[in-house]
This record gives C-alpha cells, sequence and structure tokens, in this order.
C-alpha cells in the first residue's frame, strides 16, 4: 500500500521517496516524504495527499520538528528544504519575498550584503547531545550575521520559524514572526494555494491569514512563501550584563531599563540551575556616535558590577532546554517577573522537597524578561511526573490574575517534551476561544489531515 | 425578499436588553446613523442599540442570531470605507455609551478599555504614567478604539511603531457561538497567548468576525526627546528623493509625510500654516527616541534635505513649535473643501520607490480627466491619500472623478500595492479586492468569517464583493458563487 501510494504522489511533485527512520516525527515513520520544488508542485502534491486522505506534516531542515504535541498520524511529509529562493529583496523599500524552506542564515547573509535584516533573532537549537546551558556554546559568528541567526547553527527555516512563532531577544523592540510578517502564500489541505497581504508594510486589504498561520504548528495548512518588512542594520550595538542575587533584584533591573527612555532591543534574563546567580543581560542597538552615551547612562542605571561588551554573553540567543529535554513557555504580563521566578523556584522546591521523592526538578530559567516570555529548561532525566508536579504546580501558582480580573495571569506551555511526559503532562493550560480555534480547523482542513493532534485542544 | 428575519420585530427583546431608553426605533432619529465618514453611502437602520455593558452586547448578538437578523456595529463613525455602513434591515449596535477605561496598568504596560473610548483618551489617561497608546490616525480626537480595532488603523506614526495589531494584548469580542451571544477573549494579555493568533485574525476584520466589547491595549514609553523637521522643496520628486535618501541611510524616523502644492494652497487658505511659500512640496520628518539618537539623526535628516534641494529647512522643538509644523498637514483633508465644491479622499499603498512613478502618473491622469488632485501622503510607507477635487453641480465631473480616483488604485496595484493602507476595504473598495486577491485568496479569508461567524450575520456585505456560504464544509468551492450563477446574489 505504502508503495502505491508513493508512486501516486511522485506524479504530482519530483522529489518523493519512501520513509526512513530518520524521518521519524516522534517515533511515527512517514510512509513518504516529498520535496517539492515549486508551489504549483506543493499544490498537486498536497492535493494527491487529500485524494489519499493522508495525514500531512510540514517540515523545514527539522529544528523545531520535535515542538508540539506528538501528532496522531503522520503519513507524508513535506520538507520545503527545495522551497528555498529569495524571491525578491526589494531593498529600497526593506521588504524580502522568499519561499518558505530558505534558511533564516542564509536569508541573514543575503540581507547583511544591502546594510539589512529580518529582526527576528529566533534562538539557535542547542546543538549536540550532551551541551548543556552550562557549557560554553560555539563562539558567535562575525558581526553582522550573529544578530540574525549565526551561520552554521540551527535556527530552521523560514517557514519553520512562523510556523512555530519563533522569536529571540530583540522582539522586545521589533516584534514576533506575526509581527515582521506582511504577505504570506498558503497551500491548504485540499491543494488551495491562497495568499494574503502583500508586498507593502501598510496595508488593511482583506484579512490577515499571516496571523493566523504564526505560530499554528503546521494545523492549518502548508507555509509556501512569506513577505517580511526589513530593518536597517543597526551602525552599533552594546551588551550589558550583571549579575544580581535574586529574582526580584533582576526583576526590578529588568523594570528599570524597560521604564527609562533608552529603548533597549533586548532584555533578557538567565540561569542555568536554581542555585546558579541570575544574569540579567541588555542589548542596546543604534549609531556609533549616539550609542556610547545611552550605553554610560544605562550603566549608571542598573549600578555597580554592570559589563558593557560589544559581544553578548555566551547564553544570548540559545535555547536553555537541551536535546532530549523538556522545553516549557510561560508567557506573561512584563510586570509580573519576580512573581514568575518565585513561581518557578516554589513549584521546583514543592516538588524536590516532598518526602519519598527521590528525584528533583532543576529548571533552568532563560529569556525575553523584558516582554514577558521565558523558557523553562528540564533536562531530559526528569521524570514525567516530576514535570507533571511541577508544571501543575506553577499553573496553579500564576493563575491568579496580576491586577485587573478578568485576565490569566500567565499561560504555562509545554512547548516540547519526549512522548513519556507528553503522556502525563497536559501540553497547554487553559485556552480562551477554543471553540473558535477548532472552528478555524474545521474551516481550514475539514479532514484534520494536516499535522493532526500537535496544537491545542486536540488540533 | 430579504432571507433575514425582520429587524424591528426585535425591539421588543431589545428594550429588555439594554432598556427602552438605549433603543431607537424612530426613523428621524435614526437618521443620525444613516453613514459613517463615507457619506456617499447612506443607509437608514431598521433599528439602533446602545448597550452599555460588554453583557448587554453579548445578548443582541444572541437576539439577532436567534431571530436571523443582520447586526453591523458602529464606534464614533468616523470609518472612511463605509465599514460602519447600517442595513434597512438589520440592527445598528452603537458602542458609544461603552467609554470607560477600565484601568491603566502601568506596570505591565497596559490599559483595559471599553470600545467607544477615544483613541487620544488611552494616551492622555497613560500619559501620567510617563506612556502614551502609539497608533494616532488623524481622526484620534473623536474616533474610537473599537473602531479602530475593525480597521487596524494606523496613523503617521506607524512608520515607526506600526499599526493597531501590534498595540493591542487581547479582545474580548462577542460571537454568536453556538447561536445564542457569547463572550470570547482572543489573546491572553500577554504576547505570546497559546493557541491560533485569533486576535491578529480579528484586528482588521472590519467589524464582521463579532463585535468588541474589551480591549487591553499595549502602552509605549513615550520617548526622551522629539524633534521635527519641516522642509519645503521645489517639487515631490525632490521631496521624494529626500526620503528616499533618508531611508537609505537607516534613519527610521516615527513619520515622514508630504504634501504637494495644491495640498499646501488648500491648507494655507483653511488654517494659515505659513508653510515655506511657493513649495512645491513639503515634507514634515518627526524623530523621537533617546535624545543623543535624536541629536545625530536630526543631523543627517537636515544634512540629506539640502543636499537634495530642500529650499527652506524648519524644525520644530517644543511641542507649540510641533503643532504648528503639523497644524496644515493634519487639517489637509478638510482643507480641500475650501477650494473645491467635493473631493473624495484616496487611499492606496504602493512600495515606496514607486512613489515618483505613481505620482507622475496620478498628474497625467488628473490632466486627461481635467479633474484636479490634491495629494498628501505618508511618504515613509508609501501610502498616498490623494483628494480628487471636483464640483458635484457640474454635469459628468463626479463621474470622471470616480474614474480618476479608480484608475489611481489601479496604478498601486500595477506597481505591487495596494487598494487600502488605512481606511479600508468596506463597502467603498469591494469590488476592487479581485484586483487585488484571486478567488481562492478570498474564499480562503472568508474560511476564517465561517468559523467566527457561521451564519454571516455579522456585518455582511463588506469587504468581501461574493459572500461564501459557510455550509460549505468540507470541499472548498472554487471559481464563481453559485449564487452569482443562480442570480441570487450579485457581485458588486
Amino acid at each position: 500500500m505504502g508503495a502505491d501510494q508513493v508512486a501516486v504522489l511522485a506524479r504530482t511533485c519530483t522529489g518523493v521517496r519512501p520513509g526512513e527512520a530518520a524521518d521519524a516525527v516522534d517515533g511515527l515513520v512517514p510512509t513518504a516524504v516529498a520535496f517539492p520544488a515549486t508551489v504549483a508542485e506543493a499544490s498537486d502534491l498536497l492535493r494527491a495527499a487529500s485524494d489519499l486522505g493522508l495525514a500531512v506534516l510540514p517540515r523545514g531542515t527539522g529544528t523545531k520538528l520535535n515542538w508540539g504535541v506528538p501528532p496522531d498520524r503522520c503519513d507524508l511529509v513535506v520538507d520545503t528544504t527545495g522551497l528555498d529562493r529569495v524571491v525578491e529583496h526589494a531593498a529600497g523599500d526593506l521588504v524580502v519575498r522568499v519561499q518558505a524552506g530558505l534558511a533564516m542564515a542564509e536569508l541573514a547573509t543575503t540581507l547583511a550584503s544591502a546594510g539589512q535584516q529580518l529582526a527576528l533573532d529566533t534562538p539557535s537549537t542547542v546543538s549536540g547531545p550532551g551541551s548543556s546551558a552550562a557549557e560554553p556554546p560555539p563562539p558567535p559568528a562575525a558581526a553582522p550575521s550573529r544578530t540574525t541567526g549565526a551561520a552554521g547553527d540551527a535556527v530552521g527555516t523560514v517557514g519553520g520559524v512562523i510556523a512555530t512563532g519563533s522569536a529571540g531577544p530583540r522582539r522586545l523592540r521589533y516584534g514576533a514572526p506575526r509581527d515582521l510578517l506582511i504577505g504570506i502564500t498558503v497551500v491548504l489541505a485540499d491543494g488551495t494555494i491562497a495568499s494574503s497581504g502583500g508586498k507593502v508594510v501598510k496595508n488593511v486589504a482583506g484579512y490577515d491569514l499571516g496571523k493566523l498561520f504564526a505560530g499554528s504548528q503546521g494545523t492549518l495548512g502548508l507555509i509556501a512563501e512569506a513577505v517580511f518588512r526589513l530593518h536597517p542594520l543597526p551602525q552599533s550595538s552594546t551588551y550589558l550584563t550583571l549579575t544580581c542575587p535574586t529574582g526580584a533584584d533582576a526583576a526590578d533591573r529588568v523594570r528599570a531599563s524597560i521604564e527609562s527612555q533608552l529603548v533597549p532591543s533586548a532584555a533578557e534574563i538567565d540561569r542555568p540551575t536554581p542555585t546558579a546567580p541570575l544574569s540579567v543581560g541588555l542589548l542596546l542597538e543604534g549609531s556609533a556616535d549616539a550609542l556610547p552615551e545611552r550605553v554610560a547612562r544605562m550603566r549608571e542605571l542598573l549600578g555597580p558590577g554592570t559589563e558593557a561588551r560589544p559581544e553578548p554573553p555566551a547564553w544570548w540567543g540559545r535555547r536553555v532546554t537541551e536535546p532530549g529535554g523538556v522545553g516549557l513557555r510561560i508567557a506573561f504580563p512584563p510586570g509580573a517577573l519576580a512573581t514568575v521566578l518565585a513561581a518557578v523556584d516554589e513549584a521546583a522546591d514543592a516538588y524536590s522537597g516532598a518526602a519519598g521523592q527521590g528525584a528533583t526538578v532543576c529548571p533552568a530559567v532563560r529569556g525575553s524578561a523584558g516582554v514577558g516570555v521565558l523558557e523553562i529548561g528540564l533536562d531530559g532525566g526528569t521524570v514525567p511526573d516530576a514535570v507533571r508536579s511541577f508544571v501543575t504546580a506553577l499553573r496553579r501558582r500564576l493563575a491568579a490574575p496580576p491586577a485587573w480580573g478578568e485576565l490569566p495571569g500567565a499561560s504555562v506551555t509545554v512547548v516540547r517534551a519526549p512522548a513519556t511526559v507528553h503522556n502525563v503532562v497536559a501540553p497547554f493550560g487553559p485556552i480562551s476561544a477554543l471553540d473558535v480555534m477548532r472552528a478555524v480547523k474545521d474551516q481550514f482542513d475539514p479532514g484534520h489531515r494536516m499535522s493532526p493532534g500537535r496544537f491545542a485542544g486536540g488540533i | 425578499m430579504s432571507e433575514y428575519g425582520d429587524a424591528r420585530a426585535l425591539a421588543p427583546r431589545l428594550a429588555e436588553i439594554v432598556g427602552a431608553g438605549n433603543v431607537i426605533s424612530d426613523p428621524r432619529q435614526l437618521r443620525t446613523y444613516e453613514c459613517d465618514g463615507l457619506t456617499s453611502h447612506r443607509c437608514t437602520p431598521a433599528i439602533a442599540v446602545l448597550p452599555e455593558t460588554a453583557e448587554q452586547v453579548a445578548a443582541i448578538v444572541g437576539a439577532c442570531t436567534d431571530a436571523g437578523v443582520p447586526y453591523v456595529a458602529r464606534g464614533s463613525g468616523t470609518g472612511l470605507s463605509g465599514g460602519a455602513l447600517p442595513r434597512a434591515d438589520g440592527v445598528l449596535v452603537v458602542t458609544a455609551r461603552m467609554r470607560r477605561i477600565i484601568e491603566i496598568d502601568a506596570a505591565n504596560r497596559r490599559a483595559v478599555v471599553e470600545p467607544g473610548v477615544t483613541n487620544l483618551a488611552v494616551s492622555k489617561a497613560a500619559q501620567p504614567f510617563g506612556y502614551f497608546y502609539a497608533p494616532d490616525p488623524s481622526s484620534q480626537v473623536v474616533c474610537s478604539v473599537g473602531g479602530n480595532v475593525a480597521e487596524n488603523s494606523g496613523g503617521a506614526h506607524c512608520l515607526k511603531y506600526g499599526f493597531t495589531v501590534h498595540h493591542i494584548l487581547a479582545l474580548q469580542v462577542a460571537v454568536p457561538a453556538g447561536g445564542s451571544g457569547s463572550l470570547v477573549w482572543l489573546g491572553d494579555g500577554t504576547t505570546q497567548a497559546p493557541g491560533y493568533d485569533l486576535l491578529g485574525a480579528f484586528v482588521g476584520s472590519e467589524g464582521t468576525l463579532g463585535i468588541v466589547t474589551k480591549i487591553v491595549v499595549k502602552l509605549t514609553r513615550l520617548p526622551e526627546a522629539v524633534r521635527t523637521l519641516l522642509a519645503g522643496f521645489a517639487t515631490t520628486d525632490a521631496g521624494g528623493e529626500a526620503v528616499s535618501a533618508i531611508v537609505a541611510a537607516g534613519v527610521l524616523p516615527a513619520a515622514i509625510e508630504m504634501m504637494d502644492a495644491l495640498a499646501i494652497e488648500a491648507a494655507e487658505a483653511a488654517v494659515a500654516c505659513h508653510y515655506p511659500q511657493g513649495a512645491g512640496a513639503v515634507l514634515i520628518v518627526e524623530l523621537d527616541g533617546p535624545s543623543a539618537e535624536v541629536a545625530r539623526e536630526y543631523d543627517a535628516v537636515r544634512a540629506l534635505c539640502e543636499k537634495t534641494g530642500a529650499t527652506e529647512i524648519r524644525v520644530a522643538d517644543d511641542p507649540d513649535e510641533r503643532a504648528a509644523a503639523w497644524k496644515g498637514r493634519k487639517a489637509a483633508f478638510a482643507a480641500v473643501g475650501r477650494i473645491s465644491p467635493a473631493y473624495i479622499v484616496q487611499d492606496g499603498v504602493v512600495p515606496r520607490t514607486a512613489l515618483p512613478e505613481v505620482l507622475r502618473k496620478i498628474s497625467s491622469l488628473s490632466r486627461q480627466e481635467g479633474i484636479r488632485v490634491a495629494n498628501v501622503f505618508h511618504a515613509g510607507d508609501g501610502n498616498l491619500h490623494p483628494l480628487v477635487l471636483f464640483d458635484d453641480a457640474a454635469p459628468g465631473e463626479g463621474e470622471r472623478a470616480e474614474r480618476l480616483s479608480g484608475a489611481i488604485l489601479d496604478a498601486c496595484l500595477e506597481h505591487g500595492g495596494s487598494i487600502t493602507g488605512e481606511h479600508g476595504v468596506g463597502v467603498d473598495k469591494s469590488r476592487y479586492m479581485l484586483k487585488m486577491f484571486g478567488t481562492a485568496d478570498l474564499d480562503t479569508m472568508q474560511l476564517v468569517r465561517c468559523a467566527f461567524n457561521p451564519d454571516g450575520l455579522c456585518n455582511p456585505g463588506k469587504m468581501f464583493p461574493t459572500p461564501r456560504l459557510c455550509g460549505e464544509v468540507p470541499g472548498v468551492r472554487r471559481g464563481v458563487h453559485p449564487l452569482v450563477t443562480s442570480g441570487d446574489a450579485e457581485q458588486f
């Protein structure tokens, strides 16, 4: 049966082969892997997959393929890396149109030659087994690609970054993929090719499908092309770092930097283990002439011990979760930083301190403190029951609204985890408007064949 | 004829929800609501209702859904594309009595407001804390935040700060879920809510997905320094060259605005703004941010303006001077009333580098039709607002003006632009949607509409040129809609 399906699919797309063990997604080996070379081919391919009733999973370079809930089914992996062209770089308009399989690092190189950037410094995945947050990562590549995803590291493709809604430190200033995406072309489950937006930044014609697809984890369709707003590369960048004894102290410094009018581009924190000191890192970007004064004022504001360097600290812009580990995301109103840090410690202590527990929970914390999005990494050895207990305690502690009563205090999401953990931990906390999300899924993918089961509420 | 239920028969039910005093069914009183800022389209609603709470809005949506009656939301009625144009067979839901600023939460850099709160009121309330609400449509004194959400409003400063969609953290909306109205939150007040970004899809949907009942907006720290430079140029080409030079130098001003000679003339006649005499174009560049950066950028911008042939340069450093610099620009739309009996405000976008070419095209179209065009534009992002001036008493001029206005949009599309940068599609431009998008694009967008609003009762007839029946799932329709071919619906 599998061979028949591969043959049918091969009539629509030049690059189709049977799936192999290395193509497995959360243990599911696909029947076929296809490499469309054009958007039209991708459309024909998905139409054929629709006729065959196949469950389809898009893949770029696979750096974030272990994100999301394990899929219910996976018959066809659509590998986008053949769709890797820069379709148009209108430098004078600060706009670029690219295909979804283009590597972020390659795009950064192209844009840097025109003094421009796609301001998404999506964190790179820690490469190779055995490396951990505490160990020194590979040296950063030369500027300017450093700030947009260093060459050779694992940032992934444009499509993968959009599909996961993944953003890095500079989201404080430039936003997430949804904020810089101005046009998108997608292929729906039935092969329909649809676009929204365009190649001008200011545009309110029609619904913005890009917003819907950003962060949708392949559950609504295949992202084929994207148009982004670009920014000029800053003339000069300075990283300020300091070590704080407590979470509350770190939160004070972060707040002071944001409340200043010195406009940091990023305000990050890092704490590799619960007992390690907390590092606060800020990025100031600007002109070579004016930046030193801003740096001096920011140092004064942050107090003694603040160091300023042209290079980022080693942990900057890298994921804290090691391969095989459990990655959580906490999103919260930025004023709640101290509360969130305290809740992480309390939830970890509550488990580790409980009588009779042979295991501990040892969360690493890193992320965009100024924005209110942190990544929590638990090492791969953490037992599933400990993860469940930790996540449940965290959700309970952060459920209360920080101020005005109708909104939650924070969301705690399991971004990636081994299947053993997914089996016992709810990946999402309460989600508002889940019924509408299900209705959207039903409309876009009535057969529930696009990355089935990967998303919130079983979507 | 209508497939809808009887709107007038809903009056008693609506009165139960909001009280008889908040239901308007007298035709003379209803005339107040017959149009929004696009006065060329008028329609008296069957009934208007003025809720005071979110729960009332949900109940109204439920009542309309039960009775199969279409409903349209209206904020301050300043929209320029007829997005809030009522329906003769529908209920108009006016949010003017939902004007509470519920909370200014400075610690979390956000505010919670009701949809009827005016745009400027948010910034005023946030100012004592050192913050402002960044989107600043030119109608900000009167326009409502709810309307801004519906239209994804921009404004002069969106070049740097982005649009409404970049400044909304959560929306409570009334949707017809399950056949009776209910309130749901889209987004959760953080920058990364779990699940689909329904919030992002909702903003800019022109009231076709639901009615906004509460809004959590992001507040932005006030800049340390603001400096505004006003430069006169001989021609719009020279002004455009200055804009390109500024962008190429890597400077991102808060705003870059341009006006041509006719727009300047109108502004002088209306508000005596004393812009550089005899200028063929005036450029306003506003820089904001840390004072050291602003000082350096000002020097750079000034030098570039001089190099590209500025005939006169003025600088505004304090709020009064700044107001003087902006006076003519802010008055421009209304000011053309001084030099023309009637006018059309167009809103098109082109890639910034295509501006000179498109302006020349507009000028040739203008000569061809014998109709004057005054140009006001957000030069930094290529958003043109040509003001097409005509005499509505002169036979045939109105038609020629319409034709010219449409030809300008064609020119925008030929250069890869958009039919609207900030005014929206509404009823005004739905017929242009198929010039910009394919049928499959529009059908796919309407899948979102079917998810939120399966009965199609929420602001029907806006944005999309062709209705989509939501019961068509599964199996996506391609080509011309069956209702069109059968003659049951017309494509307008």
